[in-house]
C-alpha cells in the first residue's frame, strides 16, 4: 500500500537542471558564478596584456618615494622631502576633516533650517523654502565654486589690515580689521584662526607608519575616562532613585567630573592660544585655513543642510498629530512636547535617510577638485597620480579607500541606528 | 530604454573603429583623421573659438601634421586633456599625438614612456609679482603665497626653487590659468608661477598690465613640445620633421602665400627636396611627397605661426626670445633636409 | 392688515459691524504670520534686514546689466560711462554671444534643429509613461511639445517646410493619442534609436538594425520561452541579439546603405557640449540603468546565495565610492580593462560608468519599493501559482515601480546635477567646461560670475520642475486611504 508521502523516488535526469525548480537555482548559480569569473579573468588578462604593451608593472613602491611637492594645508608634518604615501595620508585626513564638519554642521543647520521651515512666521518659512529649494536644485559644484569666488573676490587683502603711525596720526581706521576681539582674520588668501598650543607638550612616539601626538592622544584618553565617569555616577544616581524614589542632586558631581581633569591637565602643561598677526606679506602664527577648505565646508554645508532640512521637516510631519495633542493633554509643556514625545519618534523616521546623506557628503568631498582642494583625490588622485603616471594603483587604492570610509560610516551609524530603532516583536 | 543607443554606438564606434592596427600611421590613414590631444582652453596655444574652431599655437602644429599626413588640416579632431589625463590618453592610443604645452623631461621621457619628438617653444618658469609689492627678485619672495597650477612640472620646480634657497612659501593649488589668474589679481596670492609666456599672456590680458612685473628669474628649464608614444618610430618621425618644414621654411623664406610660387620656380635643392619637387622625401616617410607643402600651405611657417598665435602683435605679445631661428641667435635649428 | 406690521420688529438684518482694525485685511495678516510673539518678531525683523542688504549688495549689479557688447572691457566701459567710475554691473553679453555653446557646444548651428527635436520628442516618448494614458495629460503634453518645437524652430531660421513637416508629425501623435492612447508606448520604444540617429546622424540604417535585434531578442525570448523558461530564454534571446549586432548588423547595415543612402550627416561626439550634454548622459544613463537597476535589486532580494553575495557587492562597491572615481576610471584606466587597442569615445564610456554607478542608486530604490510592499501581495502570488517572473511581472514590480518613481525622479535630479562632474574628464559640460572655453577667450577673460549664474539659473528650472512633477507624482499615485 503506498501512501502519498512515498514519492516516487525519481532518479535524477540532466533536464531536471533546467525543468526542476530545485535544481534550476543551481543550475543559473553555477553559470552566474562561471560567468562572473569568466569576466573577472577577463578583465585581469586584459589588463595583464595591457600593462605588458606598455612596459609597466604594478607597483606600490612608488609610495615610498619623495613626492617633490608641497602641500598648503597638512594636519600632520609633511614637507616636499616626504614620501608619496605621506601625502596621501594627509590628503585622506584633509578629506576626513572636511566630511566629520561637514557632517555635524550640515545637520545643525538642517535641523534649525527645517524647523524653521515649519515655523508659523509666513516670511521665514517663504524665506527658508526659498533657500532649500535653491541649494537643493543647482550642482553642488557650483556652489562650491560660487563661494570660493566670493572668498576671494570680495574678502579684504592682508595689507588692507596694515596700521600704519601715519594712519595713526591721521586718525584713520584701516580698510579692515579683525573679527573676535582680533582673534580671526578673514583676508582674501585664508582665514586665520588662533592655534591652541601648550607650552610643555608631552612630545611625540613614532609608531612606525605615523607619529603619535602624545598630548592630544593624553587628552582624548582624560576626555574619555571623564565621560565614562560620569556615567557611573549617573548609574548610581538612577539606582538610588529606583532604590528610594529620590534622585540624589548630581549636576555638579557631573560637571566637575567632566571638566574639571581636562582643565587642570590643559593648564598644567601651559594651554594658550596663538593670535595671528600681520607680518610681512601674511597673517604669521595662528592657524591658516586655505579658501579652498572653507569654501568647500561651507559649500557642503549649505547644499546639504538644505538636504537635511527636508529630511527633518519631513520626519516632524510624519509624526501624527495625534501625538502632540496626547502630550499636552497629559499637561507636558511645548518644548517638553517637542523633547520628550515628537523628536524621539521623529528621529527614527529621520535617521535612515540622514545616514545616506552623511555618505553622499563624505563622497562628495571629493568635489574639492573644483577649487584644488587637496584632498585624498588631489593628492594620491591627483598630483602623485600625475607625477608618477601609475594611474592604476593610485586610482585603485583611492577607491579602495573611499570604499572603506563609506563602509566604515555605514557600520557606525547603523549601530546607533539599530540602537535607537522601535523595538518591536 | 537607450540601452539600444549604447549598443548602436558600441557597436558603430567601439567595434568598427576601435581595433587599430600596428602603425599610428595607417590608423591615421584608415580613419581619415588625426586626433590630437589639447588643451582644454589654453589663450594662444589651444583653445575653441565661438564658433567652436580650435584656435592656437599649438593647434596650429597639429593642422600641419593633419594636412602632412592627410593633404588636409581641417581633417583633425581635438580632443582636450587635462593635466591628469594628458599622458593616459595619449598611451592608451585615445589620441595619436598630444600637443598641449608639454614639458620635455627625464622621467616623462623614460618613466611614461613617451617620446618628446621636437621643442616647438623654449620656456622656463617664471614668477609675476605686482607692482606695489615692492619685489624686485624671486629670492626676495620669503613668506609669500604662490599661486601654482597642479599636475604640472612647476609644483616640483617651485618646491625645489625655494628650498635651494633656504625661504619659506605658502602655495596655492589652482586646477587651470585662467583660474589661477582670477585667483592672482582678486590677491589671493602674493606671485604666480608659470611658464614664462603663460605669464606674459596673462599680463597682456589684464586690464592694467603695467601694475604688474615678471621676476628676472627664470627658475627652470620648459621645452614644450608634441609627445607621441614610444616605440612608434615612423610616426615620431613624421610628427618631427613636419615640425621642421615649418621651420625650415621660416629659414627659407617659404610662406603659406608663396609657398605654390616657389614650389614651381624655386631652384634651391634643399627647397625643391623639402616640397616635394624633387626626390622621394615623403615615400620614405610613407606619406605623399607633397607633405610640407601641405603642412606649409595649410599653416604657413613656423613664423607666421608664431606672429599670428602668440607674437608680437597679438594681445599676448610673445617675443621670440629663445624661439628665434638659430641664425638670427635663437634656438630653433631643423636638420638638412638630404 | 397693515398694521400687523409691529414697529419693534425689523424688517432687515442689522449690515454686519466691520472687525476692528486689529482683526481684518492686512493687519490682521501681518499680525498673525509675522509678528504673533517676541520670537516671530525678532526672527521677522532678521529675515526683512537680512532681505534688505541683500537687495541693496546686488540690485545695482543686476539693474546696470549690458547686453550688447564685444567684450568684458567694453561691457566695463559701458558701465563705467553711464553709472560712473565705481558701478559695478552685470555683462550679459557674454551670454548673448555664447549661449549657444552653453546650451548646445560645439554642435554646428546649421543642425540645431537636431537636438531640438530629439528634446521635443523625449517628452512625447515619455508621455505614456509620465501619465499613465491619461488622455488630456497626453495632449496637454503634445501641444506644449509642438509649440517648443514650432517657436525655437522659428527663432532658429529653420525653413517652414521642414518645420510644417514636423508640425505634421506632432499632429500625427495627436490623432494617435486620441485614437489609441496606449500604441503611443511604441514610439516609447523606438526612441531610443531615433534619438542617436537623430543627435549622431550617420546612416538611418545603423539604429533601424539596432532595433531589428532587440526584435530578435524579442522572437528568440517568445520562441523558447514555454520551453526553457524565462532566464534560459532571454539569456539565449540576448546571446542571439549580440551575435546580430556584433557580427551581422555592420555589413548588413553597410550593404543597406550603399543600396538605399538615407542619413544625416554625421557628427563626432566632440562636437557634444553644454546642456546637451548633460542631457544625453543624464537621460541615456538613467534610462539604461533602470532595467539593471531593477536586476540588481531583484538580485538582492533572490534566494540564491551566490546571486545575491554579486548583487550585493556591486551594489556595495558602487555606491561606495564617489562618482568622480568613476569617471576618473572611464577616462583612465577602462582601456586597461579592455582588450589591447580598444579605444571609444570618452562621451560612450563615461554614459556606460554613470549607467552603472546609477543602476546601483537605482537598485535600492526598486528594493525600497520592494521592501515597501505587504508580504500577503508575495504570498497571494504564490497562491495563484504563479511562477517567479510572472509574479514579478504581474504582482510585484507594478506595485514596487509605482511606490518608487519619486524615488526613481530624485535619483534623475541627482544624476543630472552630477553630470557637471564629467568636466573633470575633460568634457565641455556647460558649469566649468564651457565656462573655461568662453574663458579662454582673451575678450571674456577675467568674467565668471554671468556664466554661473546663467547656468545655474538653468539647471535650477530644469531641476526644480522634475521635482516639482515628482510631487505631484507621488500625490497622484497615492492610492492609499489615509
Amino acid at each position: 500500500m503506498a501512501y502519498v508521502a512515498d514519492a516516487p523516488k525519481a532518479s535524477f535526469r540532466p533536464s531536471m537542471l533546467i525543468y526542476d525548480t530545485r535544481y534550476r537555482s543551481i543550475t543559473i548559480q553555477v553559470i552566474v558564478l562561471l560567468l562572473a569569473v569568466l569576466f573577472v579573468g577577463w578583465l585581469a588578462d586584459n589588463t595583464i596584456q595591457n600593462l605588458a604593451a606598455k612596459d609597466k608593472d604594478i607597483n606600490f613602491s612608488f609610495l615610498w618615494n619623495r613626492a617633490g611637492y608641497d602641500l598648503d594645508q597638512q594636519l600632520i608634518p609633511y614637507t616636499n622631502d616626504s614620501t608619496h604615501g605621506r601625502a596621501a595620508m594627509v590628503g585622506l585626513l584633509n578629506t576626513l576633516a572636511v566630511a566629520f564638519l561637514g557632517c555635524i554642521f550640515s545637520t545643525i543647520l538642517g535641523v534649525f533650517i527645517g524647523v524653521l521651515r515649519l515655523s508659523k512666521n509666513w516670511l521665514v518659512s517663504r524665506l527658508m523654502t526659498v533657500y532649500i529649494e535653491m541649494f537643493r536644485n543647482v550642482p553642488l559644484l557650483l556652489w562650491i565654486i560660487m563661494v570660493f569666488v566670493i572668498f576671494s573676490e570680495i574678502a579684504p587683502a592682508p595689507k588692507d589690515f596694515k596700521v600704519t603711525d601715519e594712519m595713526i596720526a591721521a586718525g584713520e581706521l584701516p580698510k579692515a580689521s579683525m573679527m573676535f576681539m582680533d582673534s580671526v582674520a578673514v583676508t582674501n588668501r585664508g582665514t586665520n584662526i588662533p592655534m591652541p598650543l601648550v607650552e610643555h607638550p608631552l612630545g611625540y612616539v613614532n609608531l612606525g607608519f605615523a607619529t603619535a601626538n602624545l598630548t592630544v592622544v593624553a587628552l582624548f584618553a582624560l576626555i574619555g575616562a571623564s565621560i565614562y565617569a560620569n556615567r557611573r555616577v549617573a548609574r548610581h544616581a538612577r539606582a538610588v532613585q529606583e532604590a528610594t524614589g529620590d534622585r540624589p542632586t548630581i549636576w555638579w558631581k557631573s560637571l566637575l567630573i567632566l571638566f574639571a581633569p581636562s582643565i587642570f591637565f590643559l593648564w598644567a602643561l601651559g594651554f594658550h592660544l596663538e593670535y595671528p598677526e600681520l607680518k610681512g606679506f601674511n597673517f604669521k602664527g595662528g592657524l591658516n585655513v586655505a579658501h579652498s577648505f572653507t569654501a568647500l565646508l561651507l559649500a557642503l554645508v549649505l547644499y546639504y543642510g538644505a538636504v537635511i532640512a527636508e529630511t527633518v521637516r519631513s520626519g516632524i510631519i510624519a509624526i501624527s498629530n495625534g501625538q502632540s495633542e496626547a502630550a499636552f493633554a497629559l499637561g507636558l509643556r511645548p518644548g517638553r512636547t517637542m523633547r520628550l514625545v515628537i523628536l524621539p519618534q521623529a528621529l527614527r523616521v529621520i535617521i535612515p535617510p540622514l545616514i545616506s546623506q552623511f555618505l553622499s557628503l563624505t563622497k562628495d568631498t571629493s568635489l574639492g577638485i573644483g577649487v584644488s582642494y587637496l584632498d585624498l583625490r588631489g593628492t594620491l588622485g591627483g598630483i602623485t597620480l600625475n607625477q608618477t603616471g601609475r594611474e592604476l594603483e593610485c586610482m585603485l587604492l583611492m577607491m579602495l579607500i573611499y570604499l572603506l570610509i563609506s563602509l566604515l560610516i555605514s557600520f557606525v551609524m547603523n549601530i546607533y541606528n539599530h540602537s535607537v530603532k522601535l523595538k518591536e516583536r | 530604454m537607450t540601452k539600444s543607443v549604447f549598443l548602436g554606438t558600441l557597436a558603430a564606434s567601439a567595434l568598427v573603429a576601435g581595433f587599430a592596427s600596428a602603425g599610428t600611421l595607417d590608423d591615421v590613414k584608415a580613419r581619415g583623421e588625426l586626433i590630437c590631444g589639447s588643451n582644454t582652453g589654453l589663450t594662444g596655444f589651444g583653445a575653441p573659438d565661438a564658433n567652436g574652431e580650435w584656435q592656437g599655437f599649438d593647434v596650429a602644429l597639429c593642422r600641419a601634421v593633419a594636412a602632412a599626413v592627410l593633404g588636409d588640416a581641417t581633417k583633425v579632431k581635438f580632443v582636450p586633456t587635462t593635466g591628469e589625463t594628458r599622458f593616459t590618453a595619449l598611451a592608451s592610443g585615445e589620441v595619436d599625438l598630444l600637443v598641449r604645452n608639454s614639458t620635455w623631461t627625464f622621467s616623462r621621457d623614460n618613466d611614461l614612456k613617451l617620446d618628446f619628438v621636437a621643442v616647438n617653444y623654449y620656456d622656463g618658469q617664471g614668477f609675476m609679482v605686482k607692482k606695489d609689492l615692492g619685489v624686485t627678485s624671486a629670492k626676495e619672495l620669503d613668506g609669500a603665497t604662490v599661486c601654482i597650477q597642479t599636475g604640472t612640472t612647476t609644483e616640483l620646480n617651485l618646491a625645489d626653487f625655494f628650498k635651494f634657497n633656504n625661504i619659506t612659501y605658502t602655495p596655492v593649488t589652482v586646477a587651470d590659468d585662467a583660474e589661477a589668474q582670477r585667483q592672482y589679481l582678486a590677491g589671493a596670492c602674493d606671485a604666480f608661477t608659470t611658464d614664462a609666456s603663460g605669464l606674459a599672456a596673462s599680463r597682456a590680458t589684464m586690464p592694467d598690465p603695467a601694475n604688474h612685473i615678471i621676476l628676472p628669474e627664470i627658475i627652470s628649464k620648459e621645452p614644450l613640445g608634441p609627445v607621441v608614444r614610444h616605440g612608434d618610430n615612423n610616426w615620431g618621425d613624421i610628427v618631427r620633421w613636419t615640425y621642421y618644414a615649418l621651420l625650415i621654411a621660416e629659414e627659407k623664406g617659404i610662406t603659406q602665400a608663396n609657398v605654390d610660387e616657389i614650389a614651381a620656380s624655386s631652384t634651391d635643392p634643399e627647397v625643391r627636396r623639402l616640397l616635394g619637387v624633387e626626390g622621394e622625401t615623403g615615400a620614405m616617410m610613407g606619406v605623399d611627397n607633397a607633405w610640407a607643402h601641405n603642412a606649409i600651405k595649410a599653416v604657413g611657417n613656423y613664423g607666421e605661426i608664431f606672429a599670428a598665435n602668440i607674437g608680437e602683435s597679438t594681445p599676448i605679445g610673445l617675443a621670440r626670445g629663445l624661439n628665434e631661428l638659430w641664425s638670427k641667435g635663437g634656438l630653433q635649428y631643423a636638420p638638412p633636409v638630404r | 392688515m397693515a398694521n400687523t406690521e409691529a414697529s419693534f420688529v425689523r424688517t432687515e438684518m442689522v449690515a454686519p459691524q466691520e472687525p476692528p482694525l486689529s482683526e481684518r485685511g492686512v493687519v490682521k495678516w501681518v499680525r498673525e504670520n509675522l509678528f504673533s510673539g517676541p520670537l516671530n518678531t525678532i526672527l521677522t525683523v532678521l529675515a526683512l534686514v537680512s532681505l534688505f542688504y541683500l537687495v541693496k549688495l546686488s540690485l545695482p549689479w543686476w539693474l546696470h546689466g549690458v547686453w550688447k557688447a564685444n567684450s568684458l572691457g567694453e561691457c566695463r566701459q559701458i558701465i563705467a560711462d553711464a553709472y560712473g567710475p565705481d558701478a559695478t554691473g552685470a555683462c550679459w553679453a557674454m551670454i548673448r554671444e555664447r549661449w549657444h555653446q552653453f546650451i548646445f557646444g560645439f554642435y554646428p548651428p546649421e543642425m540645431y534643429w537636431r537636438p531640438i527635436l530629439s528634446f521635443g520628442l523625449l517628452f512625447v516618448a515619455l508621455a505614456p509613461a509620465l501619465f499613465f494614458g491619461d488622455r488630456r495629460n497626453n495632449l496637454v503634453i503634445l501641444a506644449g511639445v509642438a509649440l517648443f518645437l514650432l517657436l525655437s524652430l522659428w527663432a532658429l531660421d529653420n525653413d517652414l517646410l521642414h518645420i510644417a513637416l514636423i508640425m505634421m508629425m506632432m499632429a500625427g501623435f495627436v490623432a494617435l493619442v486620441l485614437i489609441a492612447p496606449r500604441k503611443l508606448l511604441w514610439f516609447t520604444l523606438i526612441y531610443p534609436a531615433l534619438a542617436q540617429f537623430l543627435l549622431w546622424g550617420g546612416s538611418v540604417w545603423g539604429p533601424v538594425l539596432t532595433m531589428l535585434g532587440l526584435a530578435v531578442l524579442a522572437v528568440v525570448y517568445v520562441v523558447l520561452q514555454p520551453r526553457f523558461g524565462v532566464v534560459m530564454a532571454s539569456a539565449m534571446g540576448f546571446v542571439a541579439a549580440c551575435v546580430w549586432w556584433l557580427a551581422l548588423q555592420s555589413s548588413v547595415s553597410t550593404a543597406l546603405y550603399t543600396l538605399m543612402p538615407i542619413g544625416l550627416e554625421a557628427l563626432d561626439s566632440d562636437q557634444f557640449g553644454g546642456f546637451l550634454l548633460a542631457f544625453v548622459i543624464g537621460v541615456s544613463s538613467i534610462s539604461a540603468a533602470l532595467p539593471i537597476g531593477i536586476l540588481l535589486a531583484l538580485g538582492r532580494r533572490s534566494d540564491m546565495l551566490l546571486i545575491k553575495t554579486l548583487s550585493v557587492t556591486i551594489i556595495e562597491f558602487v555606491r561606495g565610492v564617489p562618482l568622480i572615481t568613476m569617471l576618473f576610471t572611464a577616462s583612465l584606466l577602462l582601456q586597461y580593462f579592455l582588450p589591447p587597442r580598444t579605444n571609444f569615445d570618452l562621451i560612450l564610456r563615461v554614459v556606460i560608468l554613470v549607467t552603472v554607478f546609477s543602476a546601483a542608486y537605482i537598485a535600492e530604490v526598486i528594493r525600497g519599493g520592494l521592501a515597501a510592499l505587504p508580504r500577503g501581495q508575495f504570498e497571494a502570488a504564490d497562491a495563484l501559482g504563479l511562477d517567479y517572473w510572472q509574479a514579478q511581472r504581474l504582482i510585484t514590480m507594478p506595485q514596487a515601480l509605482k511606490i518608487s518613481i519619486p524615488g526613481i525622479v530624485t535619483t534623475f535630479i541627482g544624476l543630472f546635477k552630477d553630470t557637471t562632474l564629467v568636466t573633470f574628464v575633460g568634457l565641455a559640460e556647460p558649469l566649468r567646461g564651457i565656462t573655461s572655453i568662453v574663458r579662454a577667450d582673451i575678450d571674456w577673460k577675467g568674467i565668471y560670475w554671468e556664466p554661473y549664474i546663467f547656468v545655474g539659473a538653468i539647471f535650477f528650472l530644469c531641476c526644480f520642475s522634475i521635482s516639482r512633477y515628482s510631487m505631484y507624482l507621488e500625490h497622484k499615485l497615492k492610492t492609499d486611504h489615509r
